[in-house]
């Protein structure tokens, strides 16, 4: 059987630094930090008090308020970006055939702010269960996909991935994979997470993953500077229109670039920490690289996973040397995790839309927030620092890594017919 | 309109995210205003809460409309 080709034809972004994919694309290239402090709930007694969130976001504007109420705000998100992906991508031109449309969306969490609320109002009672009907079906991490489906009427393959940070990439490669084969026209893929809540900034406060530079809160996530501290929560949702090439050229749509290939490993290691030299890191780009049937010197761009964690950065970085060897020297490398803090289970999908707009526009977005060199790493690489570099990128490729040890990475390369 | 009228009313137009004057005594839940099951289930909860009683589960399949909640509350109240 030949595998179909797949393209990019619509995106969506809410994220910390723009509430659209242009207004998001435009503050990346401009170096825009996205930290404040908290103002979702009160984080006096937390030992991290700021983060990225979206900003002047409000659900109703967006989906009518009976509906939003039955929604967590990561399906907010994800419903939102959904409708500006699918626009972008003028799919309901009338041409398409709902059956061959589905849906895959990763998020980390799901509903934890909701799980947290009904959890306090059970234990503020006398024990007597007064769960909100909605409470299940707010929280469960599948059910923005089935939003989106309901709105738009698309009965193709719908589900949810969940491998923690690498959750939307996952989503991306599951999508890529069903269209190759030919068991769907075109699907919606992304992620959305909303974790900026007391659980998340405590829970992952407690494993001490997150920068405690409160007083500085927008140079606060410096991924590959000395003095990284941990990363910095972010929320949000990004949506890929994923199509199959010829549905996609026969109907006239715009196409950003084609989906070159994704590879999947895990690092078997440890819950949370990366494994110390990469391992994980070097084979799921090496599968990356193979699934495209892509040399690595094709590749100009890689946007890392890059949390601005002591270890995490480290180990990514001696994974790229293994893999690019001396085309490492050649590439550009960025962490916009700098700017957009980390989305966690939406990031892969953020990320991925960094790097099409990076082939599409021939610059690479910077890792900003850079102060002093980091001994421990191989300055001679191109980190991007501070300034977006404009250049050709052929082709880039966008790692995440999940606490579990799930590896995702995605490669999209300039669309030539 | 009584108290308990005027306040089981203020419940569903929040919950439901109805017009004030579609919430008639005769109105549907599922019929006229648009309920569906979880719906009709957190009315019932929202119900109990603001008047602190208790509404049975075979009881509460005979709530359908505006009015046989006030009612029912009247009664459980009086």
């Amino acid at each position: 059987m030949e595998l179909k080709r797949v393209v990019v034809t619509g995106i969506g972004a809410l994220t910390p630094i723009g509430n659209t994919a242009g207004e998001f694309w435009k503050n990346l290239v401009a170096g825009t930090p996205g930290a404040a402090p908290i103002t979702l709930f009160d984080p006096e007694k937390f030992k991290t008090r700021f983060a990225c969130e979206v900003k002047n976001f409000v659900a109703t504007d967006f989906i009518d308020r009976k509906e939003a109420r039955k929604m967590d705000r990561f399906s907010h998100f994800g419903l939102v970006v959904a409708d500006e992906a699918i626009a972008d991508a003028r799919l309901e031109d009338g041409s398409i055939d709902h059956d061959r449309v589905g849906v895959i969306w990763g998020s980390g969490i799901g509903g934890l702010d909701t799980f947290l609320q009904e959890s306090k109002s059970y234990a503020a009672g006398d024990g007597t269960p007064r769960f909100n009907p909605f409470f299940i079906p707010k929280m469960i991490a599948d059910i923005t996909g089935g939003h989106i489906s309901m709105k738009y009427n698309f009965r193709g393959p719908n589900f949810t991935t969940v491998s923690a940070c690498a959750s939307a990439t996952n989503a991306l490669i599951d999508a890529y994979t069903y269209i190759r084969l030919g068991k769907a026209d075109v699907i919606v893929a992304g992620g959305s997470e909303a974790a900026v809540t007391e659980a998340g900034i405590g829970g992952f406060n407690a494993m001490h993953a997150l920068s405690t530079r409160n007083d500085d809160p927008q140079t606060a996530s410096r991924p590959f500077d000395k003095d990284r501290d941990g990363f910095v929560m972010g929320e949000g949702g990004a949506a890929i229109v994923l199509e199959e090439y010829e549905h996609a050229v026969k109907r006239g749509a715009t196409i950003y670039a084609e989906f070159a290939g994704g590879g999947l490993s895990a690092d078997a290691h440890h819950l949370t920490a990366p494994h110390p030299e990469g391992l994980g890191a070097k084979n799921v780009m090496r599968y990356a690289l193979d699934d495209a049937n892509m040399k690595a010197d094709e590749l100009d761009y890689v946007n890392v996973h890059g949390t601005s964690t002591p270890l995490g950065d480290i180990a990514e970085t001696l994974a790229i040397k293994e893999v690019f060897g001396e085309h490492a020297y050649k590439l550009n490398i960025s962490s916009t995790k700098s700017m957009t803090g980390h989305l966690l289970g939406a990031a892969g999908a953020v990320e991925a839309i960094a790097s099409i707009l990076a082939v599409r526009d021939g610059i690479v977005p910077p890792t900003i927030n850079h102060f002093t060199d980091d001994p421990g790493l191989d300055n001679d690489l191109n980190f991007t620092f501070e300034k977006a570099q404009k250049r050709e990128v052929r082709a880039a490729l966008s790692n995440t890594f999940g606490f579990g040890g799930h590896n995702a990475s995605v490669i999209f390369k300039k669309f030539e017919g | 309109m009584s108290d308990i009228a005027a306040r089981v009313k203020a419940i569903i137009v929040d919950k439901l995210g109805v017009d004030e004057n579609e919430v008639t005594t005769e109105a549907s839940f599922t019929n006229d205003l648009g309920a569906d099951s979880l719906d009709t289930v957190e009315l019932i909860m929202e119900f109990e809460k603001e008047f602190d009683i208790q509404i049975p589960d075979d009881q509460a399949e005979n709530i359908a409309t505006v009015g046989q909640a006030v009612a029912y509350i009247e009664e459980a109240k009086s």
